[in-house]
């Protein structure tokens, strides 16, 4: 189901200007738009979420854990309408409700506020809990991460915890640009998948690739998408 | 008569059967007291094994999708080891909670340092926003306890403890309990250390209240007590980090001179086992120990 798009003054091509509001530059390089690609499909074409849905109790979530440069994120919210363009050049101004770290309070459409690593899929596993036991079966959750960010022991002790019971409604994007100090043997997708999650490795600047990773079946089983994008060197 | 934590886990269990809302998070301790709960509530008794982290930053999250997490474990784990997320996944999220611990400052005397969290209201007071009960009897822990899991859209941190008054007072959130009246100062008696300041004044001229509810501070009842003695002398008598409540004192009487003495857990480690008994002793905080103090104080 796609519930936005159709009638938005705003598609794809218009992303690299809408950063260009915050940024001043008129080009941006790997690490700002490496969020940028999986962000734009999923809001375009997965998430069951419109402004108009923001707060409804069944709507899709969506958690931007990895909120350092947030510039594509708040380019895609504004794309879909739940930011106003007029908002993006106050960037990290003092009156601006858009931070360097998204604030869930200030930003509309904003699940969580994010800036420390390591704080999106523990309360991504909360969110699909608390679902769970009001009986709302449909939403998804989606939660971004950066490969680095799986790091932080906090996320090791979701998703073990996720995979052991099985927490089907929850779905992790980690945007892989090799950022992490020490790196995985198997990438990121080995680590899940030992912990009984679904995987899937695509191109993460192939939006097709990443339709369908997203949009695969995992009965019974968390939802893992790696996103390889450029090293961030 | 039954422990505080007990209680707890029976009165919970009661209140999940009631209200739809409520779901309890845990990270092993005390599973086996919620494992009834957890067969009638499978979906909203949530264990999710020796994660603190985790079970902060879900709690958030259940918060999110509107329900109103109880979150239990001992007192070190639930917000010293965990600060960061009590901080930025209830906090900043603006997620409502009820944290319970159990252990308290010496509970767990003979599990050493590891398993004592006498600094764990200090810490906590360096977030605004939470409401502290430090109940000092079973029936009061379970009446707080209720009060917390109805309170819509609040943190709020129940501090539980095995140190007990021999009777339970009545529950007055954000008021302190006038439980004698004198002229010669102010006793503030904290939750289970009620029996030894009542003790440890009972042939002194003194005002005692009472506080079982520590946050927010009954500022207004303090300075009314204070305005009814002869001097402007002012014990806070705590459970826990000597000093704990000082900043709220001083606040609350800052048109009014006055003196605190300030009664509490010692910031040093006391390394030794044995039991909470022994560790009352050890920090001054039996009625021995307090009269000495106060007396010097008072003169």
């Amino acid at each position: 189901m796609t519930l936005t798009g159709t009638d938005s003054a705003y598609d794809y091509t218009d992303l690299p200007r809408l950063m260009s509001l915050m940024t001043g530059d008129e080009k941006h390089g790997p690490a700002a738009t490496s969020t940028l690609d999986a962000l734009w499909v999923l809001y375009d074409r997965v998430l069951r979420v419109t402004p108009a849905t923001a707060e409804a109790p069944d709507r899709d979530r969506f958690l931007l854990s990895k909120g350092h440069g947030p510039m594509a994120y708040y380019a895609v919210l504004t794309a879909k309408g739940f930011v106003p363009e007029e908002w993006l050049a106050g960037f990290g101004s003092f009156d601006s409700p858009l931070g360097h770290h998204p604030d869930r309070t200030l930003v509309p459409g904003a699940e969580i506020g994010s800036g420390s690593l390591g704080h999106g899929l523990p309360l991504a596993v909360g969110t699909a809990l608390g679902l769970r036991a009001q009986g709302l079966t449909g939403p998804a959750v989606w939660v971004l991460v950066g490969d680095a960010e799986m790091d932080e022991g906090s996320n090791g002790e979701a998703l073990a915890f996720a995979g052991a019971v099985g927490l089907e409604n929850l779905h992790v994007v980690v945007v892989d640009n090799d950022s992490a100090t020490f790196g995985r043997r198997g990438g990121p997708a080995a680590r899940f998948a030992v912990e009984g999650w679904s995987t899937a490795t695509v191109d993460g600047r192939d939006h097709e690739a990443l339709y369908q990773a997203f949009t695969a079946p995992h009965p019974g089983r968390p939802h893992c998408v790696v996103a390889r994008v450029e090293s961030k060197d | 008569m039954d422990t505080m934590r007990e209680r707890f886990a029976a009165v919970t269990t009661r209140l999940l059967d009631e209200d739809p809302r409520l779901a309890v998070l845990l990270a092993v301790i005390s599973a086996d007291r919620f494992a009834e709960a957890a067969r009638a509530h499978p979906r909203r008794v949530i264990d999710v094994g020796i994660r603190e982290q985790l079970l902060v930053g879900a709690a958030g999250g259940l918060a999110l999708t509107g329900m109103r997490p109880i979150v239990h474990t001992f007192a070190s784990f639930l917000v010293e080891r965990p600060f960061e997320q009590v901080k930025l996944d209830l906090n900043h999220q603006e997620a409502e909670a009820v944290l319970v611990s159990s252990g308290a400052s010496y509970d767990i005397a003979a599990g050493g340092r590891t398993h004592q969290a006498p600094a764990d209201l200090a810490l906590l007071d360096t977030l605004g926003g939470w409401t502290v009960h430090v109940p000092g009897h079973p029936d009061e822990a379970e009446a707080l306890v209720r009060h917390a899991a109805a309170e819509r859209g609040t943190r709020v941190y129940v501090r539980l403890s095995e140190q007990s008054n021999r009777t339970a007072r009545p529950v007055t959130p954000g008021r302190f309990q006038v439980l004698r009246e004198g002229r010669a100062g102010v006793v503030v008696a904290v939750g289970p250390l009620l029996d030894a300041v009542l003790e440890a004044t009972r042939d002194r001229d003194v005002t005692v209240l009472y506080a079982s509810t520590v946050r927010p501070f009954d500022a207004a009842g303090l300075r009314e007590a204070v305005a009814g003695t002869d001097a402007a002398d002012v014990v806070l008598v705590e459970p826990y980090l000597t000093g704990t409540s000082v900043p709220f004192a001083a606040d609350a009487l800052r048109d009014v001179p006055h003196r605190v003495l300030p009664l509490g857990t010692a910031r040093e480690e006391v390394r030794r086992y044995g039991t909470w008994r022994e560790h009352v002793r050890a920090h001054g905080l039996d009625p021995a120990g307090l009269r000495e103090r106060i007396d010097a104080f008072l003169g």
